[in-house]
């Protein structure tokens, strides 16, 4: 059960990536084509192709569900795919809404970047601790993460926008920083490459080190060690020997990874400059240029509608009910629950902003990447740098 | 302050901008700011937006302001965050004093020093959430009322302005009163209601969505005075309790009605030969708690006992609490929270050093330790002093830190037929020191007696029903609010022609497919989207 699960989901991976080039497709014919609002045939290919690997990743979903006695969302690698599946659904229910290819175009690869990702995590079947044996488990995580995805969909169309508005001919704040977000996506992709080469070479080093309580403890590396642990000494023989050496209260392992992965996405971003000799966004550019702002605008917004709702309930007022039964409090400021806090403030924000001050069209898609990257913060970071309570999605 | 009659008779609070009834424009500065009319809360009169003199003007005009509100909303975001950048003083197991220094280096210390270690409970963040409710009342005030008035006003036939200023218009000429009667139709399928005076039509629909904001506003309201009641004593308890296996403990702050009794600890792990599945996971991160289960009789005191007397109690029920199971009871609910083991007892044997011949066992009772213990044919050893808790003070004293036997230490004197008079010994765990010269006898430890003791919270919250109230009537208001829209569609007789205009407070797009199908089949002319005529000219020049 546990391999047909495997399998699906890699199926469900393959089938978004060939989504992808046939909604870049979708794209390039339509000048050609015809002015008419219909999806040609490369968007409807698209679309087949999309939904047939979300049933294949649903069914991925429910295998292991199946395999592992409870919903598959309890760690990291878990959770991740199911916001990369929820990523996917929200797409389709928004496409068949506006019918907007473009929006597949710029939604799928973040969420295939989103899946890869969570591949990189242990994929064991892990067993529930006692405070997640509960049916809540099923509810409160999987609402919550739909919630996440249909406002990431916020961001996709934000992301659009801002290609479209943003002037390329001149560099300037704007450009700035909408070319750092393409850098990110690089990063992440960054990430996967790296962590995907040392785990094909099986690359291991094992150091022993002293902690911030004076304790002696080993530390095992499955990347060369740049950053190295406080008072580390390499066990390994022909280990790469550290570059800096790191204070016991900074997680020397850690920081490592994310200096190779940031190296990674470096060289990446630089051959991507090397071949297309201009921004990323201003290489997305002619893309965009059949979509109409005004409609981009309002997808982000509506998103943000949509999602708003289906995130308070899942990750503010099921998640108090738990906390209640479990923990024997609704609200106890654990870090996971302030960042669903953050993160239900900021879109409270964003509407408000934009309802009563006027904050459309630029603006507006800025916030929606803002509010993207606060989510994805809590996803990443709080799990794996902050903790607390929730850390047990860490690993 | 004078009310404002408009050409059309209809008379207007001071202060309204687009008139109540048919939305001519009564405000001259907003007449000639842009083409298209700014239509939010209904060009209502807001108090906010007319007086400004008095001290109350001023403070409610500050607190109705939405600038003013995001920037609170900002503010507490961006401090929420900071109190996530290390563990808060609830999460921490030291002395807060200590924990931030060692664990953390300076910045750590400096967290502590600026109060961000308690910063949820700090006087300034409650502040802040203070005031966020108060902007949300008087926000919500500002706005809700006019804004009813105004909708509750409105007259079908509009003003020829209001009707070209809306986002989407046209004007169609030769219009056969077929063509209208099939718009009507189509109305009425798509679900509005119509209203016609003089040959003039308004259909209008979801217009209740436009009260989800205020809706969710007073949810939000009686969630924050939910948490408030906290602060009122006997609205919320949350204790701990430790009950050791076998003992029956009264229940804090029931008034001395109820006890419980732990029959029983059980602690569980996975077996990754019973549970194949999670082999893999278990080989890489080591043993997983399966369960954690205290066996529990719960009982009521019957009738009243004097203090000191033994309380005679009835049994009400037997339970397993575990996590996600608490024992709930008249409001209480018994939660398993943790646990511990506790030393009761330390077995050591009186051995020869060289010849590691054993001369019998001693077993201490840690809660009672024997003076003496007798091993017959000479032999016995004498505790001389004990240290429950044992640490070395600054001094190199041994002291004890407290009475639970947490890190038992002991002075022995070893009695033996060889040294009648006996040699002494300081035995603690993994530790042995011995007098100079050398002992021939040692005490060789043997084993513990542990005792498990489970770890309750107990906690009884009478807010909660507050809570829930606000949190219910807030998710029926978002909802109310973002999944419905306001829609109006205008079709008018003027100067011959039939005009439509069409006005929705979110989502364009679904109004534009909506009209595209109350049009279809007739010769209207589909109404023009005037701001994407404004963003298009923008975007050629």
């Amino acid at each position: 059960m546990v391999e047909i699960s495997g399998n699906l989901l890699f199926i469900a991976f393959i089938l978004y990536l060939i989504a992808t080039l046939f909604f870049g497709g979708s794209i390039k014919a339509k000048k050609d084509i015809n002015k008419k609002k219909e999806t040609n045939s490369w968007g409807k290919i698209a679309v087949c192709l999309t939904i047939v690997g979300f049933i294949s990743q649903l069914g991925y979903f429910i295998t292991r569900w199946i395999a592992a006695g409870h919903a598959p969302v309890s760690n990291m690698f878990e959770f991740t795919t199911f916001f990369g599946m929820a990523l996917v659904g929200a797409f389709i229910v928004i496409y068949f809404i506006y019918r907007s290819t473009l929006l597949g175009l710029f939604t799928m690869p973040v969420a295939i970047l989103v899946i890869a990702y969570a591949s990189m995590f242990p994929r064991e079947i892990t067993p529930l601790i006692p405070a997640l044996q509960s049916y809540w488990l099923n509810i409160h995580v999987t609402t919550a993460a739909i919630g996440e995805a249909i406002l990431a969909i916020s961001f996709a169309a934000g992301l659009i926008y801002l290609v479209k508005a943003i002037d390329q001919t001149k560099s300037n704040k704007q450009t700035f920083w909408l070319e750092t977000v393409m850098f990110s996506l690089v990063t992440v992709l960054g990430f996967v490459v790296i962590t995907t080469v040392f785990s094909i070479v099986g690359y291991e080093e094992k150091f022993t080190w002293v902690d911030k309580h004076d304790q002696e403890a080993v530390m095992e590396y499955t990347m060369p060690a740049i950053t190295g642990p406080n008072e580390g000494e390499l066990l390994t023989k022909d280990g790469f020997k550290p570059l800096v050496e790191m204070p016991a209260y900074i997680n020397a392992k850690k920081l490592n990874t994310v200096i190779w992965s940031f190296l990674g996405g470096l060289v990446l971003y630089g051959l991507i400059r090397l071949v297309i000799r201009k921004r990323i966004s201003a290489a997305l550019k002619p893309l965009v240029k059949n979509i109409k702002l005004d409609l981009v605008d309002e997808i982000s917004y509506r998103s943000v509608l949509i999602g708003f709702p289906v995130f308070t309930l899942g990750a503010l007022i099921f998640a108090m009910i738990w906390a209640q039964i479990a923990w024997s409090r609704f609200w106890g400021w654990d870090p996971k629950e302030v960042w669903a806090l953050i993160t239900w403030l900021f879109y409270a924000a964003f509407m408000h902003l934009r309802l009563s001050r006027g904050w459309h069209g630029e603006k507006s898609a800025w916030l929606a990447v803002i509010g993207f990257v606060i989510i994805m913060f809590n996803l990443v970071a709080v799990n794996l740098v902050i903790a607390g309570l929730h850390s047990y999605a860490g690993s | 302050m004078k009310d404002v009659k408009c050409e059309c008779g209809h008379v207007n609070p001071h202060g309204t901008v687009l008139c109540e009834a048919c939305g001519k424009v009564l405000d001259e500065q907003e007449a000639n700011k842009s083409k298209l009319l700014d239509m939010r809360y209904e060009g209502s009169a807001r108090r906010s937006q007319t007086y400004n003199k008095t001290v109350i003007d001023k403070i409610w005009n500050f607190f109705s302001s939405v600038k003013v509100g995001v920037w609170l909303i900002v503010i507490t975001l961006i401090a929420s965050i900071l109190g996530t950048i290390f563990p808060q003083e609830m999460y921490i197991n030291l002395p807060p004093e200590v924990y931030y220094e060692q664990e953390h280096g300076w910045v750590g210390k400096l967290y502590y020093q600026l109060g961000f270690h308690d910063l949820y409970s700090s006087w300034w963040y409650l502040l802040l959430i203070a005031m966020i409710g108060i902007s949300l009342v008087i926000c919500s005030l500002d706005r809700v009322v006019p804004l009813y008035k105004a909708l509750k006003a409105q007259r079908v036939t509009r003003n020829e302005g209001f009707l070209k200023r809306q986002r989407l218009f046209s004007a169609s000429s030769n219009i056969s009163e077929h063509d209208i009667e099939k718009i009507k139709d189509h109305l009425k399928l798509k679900r509005y209601h119509i209203r016609e005076e003089n040959g003039d039509l308004l259909a209008e629909k979801g217009r209740f969505s436009r009260w989800g904001p205020y809706v969710n506003h007073v949810g939000l309201i009686i969630f924050l005075i939910g948490g408030m009641l906290r602060f009122i004593p006997g609205m919320y308890v949350y204790e701990n309790l430790w009950v050791k296996e076998g003992e029956t403990a009264l229940i804090p702050e029931t008034d001395g009605k109820y006890y419980l009794k732990n029959k029983e600890f059980i602690l569980e792990h996975y077996d990754k030969e019973k549970d194949r599945t999670f082999e893999q996971a278990i080989d890489r991160a080591g043993d997983v708690v399966k369960n954690y289960q205290s066996n529990v009789v719960l009982y009521k005191e019957k009738g009243e006992s004097l203090p000191g007397e033994k309380p005679d109690l009835q049994k009400i029920k037997e339970y397993k609490v575990k996590v996600n199971l608490p024992l709930k009871f008249e409001g209480y609910s018994v939660y398993q929270s943790s646990y511990r083991s506790e030393l009761v007892a330390m077995t050591f044997s009186l051995v020869k050093k060289d010849s590691s011949q054993s001369f019998g066992d001693i077993t201490i009772d840690l809660k009672n330790p024997k003076k003496e213990y007798n091993l017959g044919n000479g032999y016995s050893v004498k505790i001389i002093n004990y240290f429950p808790d044992f640490e070395f003070d600054d001094n190199g004293e041994p002291i004890t830190k407290s009475r639970v036997p947490n890190n038992p230490a002991f002075v022995f004197r070893m009695i033996s037929p060889e040294k009648p008079e006996g040699e002494t010994s300081f035995v603690a765990i993994q530790q042995t020191i011995e007098p100079p010269g050398e002992n021939a006898y040692k005490m060789a430890f043997k084993g513990i007696d542990t005792q498990e003791v489970s770890g309750f919270t107990i906690s009884k919250d009478s807010t909660l029903w507050v809570i829930i109230l606000g949190g219910i009537i807030f998710m029926i208001g978002v909802i109310q609010g973002s999944y419905w829209n306001h829609r109006r569609i205008w079709v008018q007789r003027k100067n011959g022609q039939i005009w439509i205009a069409a006005h929705t407070n979110k989502n364009w797009y679904g109004l534009k497919r909506e009209l595209e199908f109350v049009l279809a089949d007739t010769k209207l002319t589909f109404p023009k989207d005037q701001l994407q005529g404004e963003h298009e000219e923008k975007e050629e020049a």
